[in-house]
This record gives C-alpha cells, sequence and structure tokens, in this order.
C-alpha cells in the first residue's frame, strides 16, 4: 500500500497507546458547564437568554452575530447563573455563559427526516448553521461559511480530515471506528451541498484499522475513496493534507483551499452535520481525548460543550503524579493553561497533563545555523531567519520571508537543538504585523 | 482547589537534542578516525590530540570568563575543534603544534567573532591554516609512514627505476604530492609519469587509501573510519547529505575530466576515486564543510556550497602551489556563506511564480 504525504515534517513520538483502544465513554452529566460565546474564527456569539432564565437542553442561548459567526447551545437543561468573564481554552479569558444544571436533561425536540438527502441545498445548509457547527479539528472555522463558496471558485473534490497526526488524541480514531456510516453520511451532505464530483478521507498509516474499515465501507462507492497517508507531522495540516491526496499547493499569502477546487473538513464535524442536517441536532458535544503518561486512566470521552477540564479528569480517576503542565488540544499546537477550571469547546480535541519533568522547557541557546528547521518545515520557510528578524523588530523583512504563511505547526521548535522558542517568536512577528497592517 | 499550571508557547514536546548532544555525538563519529591514526601512528597521535583538545577547552573557558560569559566548555564545541586540529597534523609534530593550532582556532576563529554560533570560518581550518602559513614544513614535512606505505614507495621504485629527484617527491609527500608532481613534465618524463599514475589509481593503493595503509595526517588516514562516523551522524540527522554529496561528486566529475596527464578526459575513471579517498577530502566533506555555523542554512544554499568546495578543491589541487586544497576551498567557501543564504531563500510552499 503507498502512503502518500508532503516533503518537510518530522516524527515525534505518537503517544496513542494511552487511549487508542478504549472506546468512546459518555460522561455522566455535568452540574455546572461553561459555553464561550468565542469558540470559533469569526464575531462573538450574542447572548439571548439572561441570568436567572431556566434552558433545556439544545436550546439556543447565544445567535450568530453576523456571517461569519455561530449560534451557541445549552448543552444541558438548568438555569442561567451568570454571563461573564470565564477561562478558555486557547489560554485567554473570555465572554462565556454559565448554566448551572437541574439534573434532569430535559431536551428540546429533535426530528428524524429520513430522505435527508433529498432536502434543498439551502435547507441544509441552514440546519447545519443554526446548529452552531464549526471546524472541529481546532481551527473552528464556521462550517456553513466553508459550505458557502464564491460561484467563481468551482470545488470538484471534499477531504475529510482523519489524519489526527497531533501526538497522543485519539478521538477522531475512535469515532472512524465507532460511527463510520455517520461520517460518510455527513461527507455525502458535503458532496451534496457543494456539489463536489469526488469525496475522500484521509487517514494517516498508524490507523490501518480505520483504513481497512472505512475502505470496506466505500468499497460500492466510486466517487468515495481512502487516502492512507504516511506517517508524519503534520500530515493532518490543512494544506499539506490536500498536497498529499491531491498533488494540489493552495497559493500563499492568504489562499484558501477553495483556490485550488477543494473544501477539507475534519471527520467529528461531518458527524456534526450530519446529525444537524438528519436531526436539526445542535452541536452540544463532542468526543474529547484525555492523555498523558500521569492521567490514571486515559480516555476517549463524549462530553457537553463546557464540561469543565477537571471534570474530564476526574472522570479519568486523577493523575498519578503532580501535574505540571495542561494542554488544551495536541502536544505540538494545543495551548497549555493555568487552569483545569476551563471548559471544553467545540474545537477541543484532547486534554493532555503532563508531569513537572515534561512540562519543563530549556532555555534558549544561540543558533547554531544548522538548517534542520529548513529541513522540516513544510511551509518551506526558514524559521531561525524569520525568528531572527522579529527578535531585532524588523517586521518588514520578517513578513518578506513569510512569517504569515507559517502555521505554527511547531515541526522547527521540535527539533531545534537550541531550544530556540520559533513559535513564540513567529507568533510576535503575527500579531505585530496584523497589528501594523490595521492602522 | 484552583492550581495555576505553567503554561508557555507551543509545541510542548521536543525532540531530545541539544546543542551539547550534537557536538558529542560528533566527537563519538570521529573516534574511529582516531582509533585507526592511533593503530596506524601509534600513542604519539592520541597525545597529540589530547593537547590539542585541552588546549582548545582552556583557551574557550579562559576567553569566556575575559568576556564575561557563561562558560559553555561542557558543550563539546571546543572539544571537537581541538579534535579537528589535532587531526590536520601529522603524528611526527612536536607536541607544542596542536596546542598553538586550537589557541589560535578558538580564540582567532570563534571567540573573537562572539563564540559558537557567530563565527564565519570553520575554527579548525582557520587553525590548521594559521599552522601551515608559520610552521610550513613541520606541517608538510616529515610525514610518518606506515609500514605498508613503505612497501608501496618500494615498488613504485621498482617498477619505474626512478631518477634520483622522483624518490624525493615521494618520499616527502602524500600520495596527492605524488600526483601534483607528475604534473610537472619538467620534472618527470611523460612515460614514467604515466606508469606511477597507473600505479597509484591502482586497486592495491585505493584499498591502502581506503583503510588507511598511507602517510597522511592523523584524522585523514582512514576514509573507511571516517566514512563509519559519518554514516553515524547522517543516521542521526546531525549532517545532512546536501554538502558532502555535491562536494565529493563535483571532485569526483571535475577529476575524470581535468585529472589526466595527457588532456581532458585522458584519467581513468579510477583517478577520480584516488582523489576522493586521499588527502583531507572525507574528512572535510563530512566533518568540516558540515559545520553548522559556517554553511548555509538553505537547501539550495548547501549544494551551491558544496559545488564550490569541490571547484575550489581541484582547482587547487590539479593548478595550485600545495598537493591539497580540502581546507582553503571550505575556509574560501566559508565567506561565501552569507551571500548564497541571502540568494537562495527557498520559495514558500503554494508560492507562485511572478
Amino acid at each position: 500500500m503507498g502512503f502518500k504525504t508532503f516533503p518537510g515534517g518530522v516524527h515525534p513520538h505518537d503517544s496513542k497507546k494511552y487511549s487508542k483502544n478504549k472506546p468512546v465513554e459518555i460522561l455522566p452529566l455535568p452540574s455546572k458547564v461553561v459555553i464561550p460565546l468565542s469558540q470559533h474564527i469569526g464575531a462573538l456569539s450574542k447572548p439571548i437568554v439572561k441570568v436567572g432564565d431556566e434552558v433545556l437542553n439544545g436550546q439556543k442561548i447565544a445567535e450568530s452575530s453576523g456571517f461569519v459567526s455561530i449560534p451557541m447551545h445549552a448543552s444541558i437543561s438548568g438555569k442561567v447563573t451568570g454571563i461573564d468573564k470565564f477561562n478558555h481554552p486557547t489560554g485567554i479569558i473570555s465572554m462565556a455563559i454559565e448554566i448551572t444544571g437541574d439534573g434532569q436533561d430535559d431536551r428540546i425536540e429533535l426530528t428524524d427526516e429520513l430522505n435527508y438527502l433529498e432536502l434543498p441545498v439551502d435547507e441544509m445548509k441552514n440546519r447545519i448553521s443554526e446548529a452552531g457547527i464549526c471546524g472541529m479539528g481546532g481551527a473552528g472555522f464556521p462550517t456553513h461559511v466553508k459550505l458557502s463558496p464564491p460561484t467563481e471558485k468551482p470545488i470538484d473534490t471534499i477531504i475529510l480530515n482523519g489524519v489526527e497526526c497531533e501526538p497522543y488524541l485519539t478521538a477522531d480514531y475512535r469515532i472512524m471506528m465507532e460511527q463510520p456510516d455517520d461520517i460518510i453520511n455527513g461527507l455525502k451532505i458535503f458532496m451534496k451541498i457543494i456539489n463536489a464530483k469526488k469525496g475522500i478521507i484521509g487517514i494517516e498509516a498508524n490507523k490501518p484499522d480505520a483504513i481497512k474499515l472505512m475502505k470496506n465501507k466505500l468499497k460500492k462507492e466510486s466517487n468515495l475513496e481512502v487516502v492512507s497517508l504516511k506517517l508524519k507531522y503534520p500530515q493532518g495540516a490543512e494544506k499539506q493534507l490536500i498536497y498529499a491526496a491531491t498533488k494540489r499547493k493552495v497559493p500563499n499569502k492568504g489562499g484558501l483551499p477553495m483556490d485550488v477546487g477543494v473544501i477539507v473538513q475534519n471527520v467529528g464535524t461531518a458527524i456534526a452535520v450530519y446529525e444537524a442536517v438528519r436531526y436539526k441536532k445542535p452541536l452540544i458535544e463532542r468526543v474529547i481525548t484525555v492523555s498523558g503518561k500521569i492521567v490514571r486512566n486515559p480516555k476517549n470521552i463524549k462530553a457537553k460543550i463546557g464540561t469543565f477540564f477537571s471534570d474530564l479528569l476526574e472522570f479519568c480517576d486523577g493523575t498519578t503524579e503532580d501535574i505540571g503542565k495542561v494542554i488544551s488540544g495536541g502536544p505540538m499546537m494545543g495551548f497549555a493553561i493555568p487552569s483545569l477550571e476551563t471548559p471544553m469547546t467545540k474545537g477541543c480535541s484532547g486534554l493532555l497533563l503532563f508531569n513537572k519533568k515534561e512540562g519543563h522547557k530549556e532555555d534558549e541557546s544561540v543558533c547554531l545555523r544548522c538548517g534542520r528547521c529548513v529541513d522540516v518545515c513544510p511551509m518551506d520557510l526558514v524559521p531561525s531567519l524569520i525568528a531572527y528578524n522579529v527578535k531585532h523588530e524588523d517586521w518588514k523583512l520578517a513578513e518578506k520571508f513569510g512569517v504569515m504563511d507559517c502555521m505554527k505547526c511547531g515541526s522547527c521548535a521540535y527539533v531545534c537543538p537550541s531550544h530556540i522558542k520559533l513559535i513564540q517568536w513567529i507568533d510576535i512577528g503575527k500579531l505585530k504585523i496584523n497589528e501594523l497592517q490595521k492602522k | 482547589m484552583s492550581d495555576v499550571y505553567a503554561v508557555s508557547a507551543a509545541p510542548h514536546i521536543k525532540q531530545n537534542i541539544s546543542v551539547s548532544s550534537v557536538m558529542w555525538q560528533v566527537v563519538l563519529a570521529l573516534t574511529p578516525a582516531l582509533l585507526v591514526g592511533i593503530f596506524f601512528f601509534g600513542i604519539q597521535s592520541f597525545l597529540l590530540t589530547l593537547y590539542g583538545v585541552v588546549a582548545a577547552i582552556v583557551t574557550e573557558a579562559l576567553i569566556q570568563r575575559l568576556r564575561k560569559v557563561p562558560v559553555t566548555i561542557s558543550d563539546g564545541s571546543a572539544v571537537v575543534t581541538g579534535i579537528l586540529v589535532a587531526f590536520n597534523i601529522n603524528s611526527a609534530a612536536p607536541w607544542w603544534l596542536p596546542v598553538i593550532g586550537s589557541v589560535f582556532a578558538i580564540a582567532i576563529g570563534k571567540q573573537i567573532f562572539g563564540g559558537l554560533g557567530f563565527n564565519i570560518f570553520n575554527p579548525a581550518l582557520l587553525g590548521r591554516a594559521f599552522l601551515v602559513a608559520s610552521w610550513p614544513t613541520l606541517m608538510t614535512a616529515g610525514w610518518k609512514s606506515t609500514v605498508p606505505m613503505a612497501l608501496f614507495k618500494s615498488s613504485i621504485n621498482g617498477l619505474v627505476n626512478l631518477p634520483s629527484n622522483v624518490p624525493a617527491v615521494v618520499t616527502s609527500a602524500t600520495p596527492l604530492g605524488v600526483v601534483k608532481a607528475l604534473r610537472d613534465t619538467t620534472q618527470v618524463s611523460s612515460d614514467m609519469a604515466e606508469t606511477v599514475m597507473n600505479n597509484l589509481t591502482s586497486m592495491d593503493t585505493l584499498q591502502n587509501l581506503f583503510w588507511g595503509n598511507i602517510g597522511g595526517v592523523i584524522g585523514e588516514v582512514s576514509a573507511a573510519a571516517l566514512l563509519l562516523g559519518a554514516a553515524y551522524l547522517a543516521w542521526k540527522h546531525i549532517i545532512e547529505w546536501r554538502i558532502p554529496i555535491s562536494y565529493i561528486a563535483t571532485v569526483f566529475i571535475l577529476t575524470y575530466i581535468f585529472g589526466g596527464i595527457n588532456g581532458l578526459f585522458s584519467a581513468s575513471i579510477m583517478l577520480p576515486f584516488f582523489h576522493i579517498f586521499s588527502g583531507g577530502l572525507i574528512l572535510g566533506a563530512f566533518f568540516m564543510a558540515t559545520d553548522m555555523v559556517t554553511s548555509p542554512v538553505t537547501k539550495k544554499g548547501r549544494i551551491i556550497f558544496g559545488m564550490g568546495c569541490g571547484i575550489l578543491t581541484v582547482v587547487i589541487r590539479l593548478t595550485g602551489g600545495y598537493p591539497e586544497g580540502v581546507s582553503y576551498s571550505i575556509l574560501l567557501m566559508n565567506i561565501a556563506v552569507p551571500l548564497i543564504d541571502r540568494y537562495t531563500i527557498p520559495r514558500i510552499f503554494g508560492e507562485v511564480r511572478k
């Protein structure tokens, strides 16, 4: 079996053994959830409830405030007990709605549209948008926006991202094993909406049983295909996945997959879309991997959006050692957060716990000009040069050398023998240049 | 109950690599060559290397103290420099030769620029250049031959009934010196040159060159031992193929075209192999041209750098004043590195050609 891939990249230990064979477990009803109003790229959702209101599980509590925005829904039934600033899994503080549960889990009524694939395209898109779905792989781009490309950009291919190249994470793997039909149905909905000819599911080589299962499922579907991808990080990065699967290169300087006729969606998003179109079910829960060497009982957990990380960890029986670092997301691109009293959002694929030693970071030493960062950069940048120019506040040169094209995959920092915090410098450069451009 | 945990920028996992692990692995990779040097030239080679290393470490520590910067001798970079300086010295040299070479390499080659990461020239090669300029006879004459080398010389003598001037050449130089002398038609008649050339490019000679049965400096003696170390570094991704391969390939092609004594393409196909395995090419291509600090960071730049080293090496070997040109060609290319890097910034993934 030939595995496809992209140039560059690194090979971190995949560390998936802790949780890959753990079937998804459903978290018992949490007593409280906090639903951030920003779980996506775009404008903050606008609350439509006030403190003291009673809400049902699935009831809309905030509406989208523009085209590039999404609504939010209560994930448990109970009472709104706060609309305030809360911790956010990206490490920031953001506005959120707190709901204290009544333990009843009363739900809004759902439908069941058996012929959901026959629905008009606009109705499908409307249901997706009403369900508050955004990309569940991490970036969180509103899905209905992604599914509305301008007419001058015809899309011929939908790629479902089942790569899950971040070490430790196994949530996407588990849903591929446990809900393959839902994923395929989601893919069909995407293709119907976009009128795309071809559907691809990209899966990395370290998940051979998922590849096999999906291949079997797609045997009779002539326009759907599983693409096996080489085990390499960041194989699941959008541009790298598109290149591996189709040999098309998304243009740099802000180019989008639709510029090369492709739309990429996460496999989890596909399930959410299927449930939204068929049942009108809002996105109120997702599967998240809780893992790490020190987690007593690592798990893949289906949990309500807004559940505190502390509740998830408790469900995994806590840790065997003192916690040094808490990471929301994967170890390569995830965010280190200061507190477990942080709610999970629609884009949270993992919660990792590191001990004091794993969390440790060595000091930067001087750049040896070894060029390892150049060798691994999947965007063909010279990371050391960008970092150098950011350090010396030469924003023009940093931009010229492509700081804005960096997707912050972290491969460069991963291999740097001098422990230079390349991603941190690049982030500073991005922020500063964005600031300068606004002026 | 809300603990506050450490935060930092991603990534949160890191490859197990550091500056010192890189340097100590280079030291490890140089060990086989040192062992072969000891085997052929005796314990003196080890002592000379030790003097070079100690001198490098002491110099680095002293200057860092003077500069009031952290002393970083444990990172192993001074050890590498010390070894490489000593590797360029022949085993009959006095003890102070590697010492002076290492002091110069660290002080003028490295610390004066700001230390590791900022130096323009490969420090060890700069140290060698200084020694060659200051004590040319100690550096280029008086090779201690290995026993098989003596046999090799007598076989040349026996074969061609050499006139009095040729043995002088042979005894005082490496095989590369002989090749150079052969190109000088005022010294050697053309038949004789051809016969000696045939002998030099015979399978026997090449085997001796490869395994180390030749006269030479401590570290250059065995191509096999150096390649073993280089293979280890390549396996560990500490050196990358572009510089050594483009360097060696360039030397191969150019010596095949220009290396013969009867005009273009007159060389046997064995001559390029002779050029690759003799002198300092293997040591230079795998351990010196690949010095991270003084070679280009871009991929294309590394190939240009390697080719440049190859062209200069062949020019010096075939037409220059020295029999060997590896160290000067690398030093000359070191100067060009900033320029090479500047003009070889890769096109970004997805960048549209204008």
